[in-house]
């Protein structure tokens, strides 16, 4: 036995609630952060996001209040992405009970961000988030501002490229968003995964494109990430993670099965 | 029980504090001397690198005031690593000498990736207080790049492109390589038989 591969639910969190839509607009209130962080941990959920799509638009930063609701709840890691701009926010966020941070369009606009984060709080706590589409030439480059349509910008660094500078300045992880299979819910984008884990030696982490659960074998064998994230699938209940799961273990991906319940208050 | 969380400045002291809330246990969040000495137990959490770990416990004196602790002490994550003798990270760092042995990086290659993270398996259990009721391949949440080899300290390994220490025990002395204030059920097994199954 050796290292899962890791199911990871995406939730995007907006004053300090569940939220679900488009990013910035008709959101429907999905429900209280805790209990739903809740329930994933206790579905066998083995890490959460929580995108904190309060903080980008405004340029605010993010508010540590529900941060650290969620830390006294849940038993399972946690990363918290959006809003992070600086060591001071990243700190707050850390110190408030995440375990990990993660920065996309902040690294791209001051990529030694990743350097003075790695530098204050280890390489273990610092995501980078990489907003990644191929481009006409049939290179993939890579994005920023995404949540906004309008904002959107695509620069000239190519993605593989990126993903060898973030590591080189020191991101423990990298979560590749590709765009191009965001939403369509046809599967993760696995030759674009493929080709990014070639060059990135820490772990990686696919997002966009789950729409069965098939593809979370496919990208696990194909694509060799150590992590899948998604959001609609899971929060939809179209795929339960506990039949996620045996279905990954019945393909030979090694997963984490074990949920017996946890002692409580017997300590007192 | 008086619960002592020696506050060695690193980021990950609230969810510790938080998982033994949740098994109704408090504790205090301390870097004074008299307060660890009187605890009847001793949690050394610890995230970041050994070199700023040991600098801070230095110029808070309390590497001395940790070898004084007669109480039982688990060291987590950063923490387990900082009772060993020596740590290869940040060019070679002396550390506390609680536990014999030292700790190395993890050599990444392919398949292995560095940082060492998520759940892995808990394998070759020694019967101790510390793992009543853990089974053979029950995982744990990991997140390191440094690790201790196996030893006559290991209570548990972990296989990661070599096997390392996941649980250590030295006279009354614990460590843990992963974090069990995040190891869901197995994590808060560890955390309950800390407070109640290992004796003074």
């Amino acid at each position: 036995m050796t290292l899962a591969r890791r199911i990871i639910p995406c939730l995007d969190v907006r004053d300090g609630r569940v939220v679900k839509g488009t990013r910035f607009r008709d959101h429907r209130d999905m429900g209280d952060i805790v209990e739903l962080a809740q329930r994933y941990a206790a579905s066998g959920a083995d890490e959460l996001v929580f995108y904190d799509i309060t903080a980008s638009p405004e340029g605010r930063g993010v508010d540590v209040g529900w941060v650290e609701r969620v830390a006294r709840s849940i038993d399972i890691p946690f990363c918290v992405a959006g809003g992070i701009r600086s060591v001071e926010t990243a700190r707050a966020v850390l110190h408030a009970g995440a375990d990990k941070v993660s920065v996309n369009t902040p690294a791209t606009q001051r990529p030694e961000l990743v350097g003075e984060l790695a530098e204050a709080f280890g390489v273990q706590c610092v995501v980078v988030g990489v907003d990644s589409l191929r481009d006409e030439d049939g290179h993939w480059r890579i994005r920023q501002l995404t949540g906004s349509p309008d904002a959107t910008r695509a620069l000239e660094v190519t993605t593989l490229e990126w993903v060898r500078r973030v590591v080189d300045l020191g991101a423990g992880e990298v979560v590749l968003n590709c765009m191009g299979s965001d939403g369509v819910r046809d599967g993760y984008d696995l030759e674009q995964l493929a080709a990014v884990r070639e060059v990135c030696p820490v772990p990686l982490v696919a997002s966009g494109g789950a729409g069965a659960a098939r593809h979370f074998v496919d990208v696990f064998r194909e694509a060799d990430v150590d992590g899948a994230l998604a959001a609609t699938v899971f929060h939809d209940g179209s795929i339960p993670i506990p039949d996620l799961k045996q279905q990954l273990a019945r393909a030979g991906v090694e997963v984490r099965l074990d949920a017996s319940p946890a002692p409580t208050q017997e300590a007192s | 029980m008086r619960v002592a969380l020696v506050d060695g400045g690193g980021t990950n002291i609230g969810s510790v504090s938080y998982a033994l809330e949740r098994l109704g246990a408090s504790s205090r969040l301390t870097a004074d001397p008299g307060d660890i000495l009187a605890a009847d137990r001793v949690v050394l959490p610890g995230v970041g690198a050994a070199g700023a770990g040991m600098r801070r416990l230095r110029e808070l004196g309390l590497v001395d005031v940790l070898h004084e602790v007669q109480a039982p002490l688990l060291g987590v994550c950063l923490g387990m690593q900082l009772l060993f003798e020596r740590s290869a990270e940040d060019g070679g760092v002396d550390t506390l000498g609680l536990v014999p042995g030292e700790v190395r990086g993890i050599p990444p290659r392919p398949g292995v990736r560095v940082p060492h993270m998520g759940w892995n398996s808990l394998v070759d259990l020694v019967e101790d207080p510390l793992l009543t009721g853990v089974e053979e391949g029950d995982r744990a949440y990991f997140v390191h790049s440094y690790a201790a080899p196996t030893s006559a300290q290991t209570l548990a390994a972990t296989e990661h492109g070599g096997r390392w220490s996941a649980v250590v025990r030295s006279g009354n002395r614990w460590g843990a390589q992963f974090h069990p204030e995040r190891s869901s059920a197995l994590g808060a097994r560890i955390l309950r038989n800390f407070l109640l199954e290992v004796e003074r």
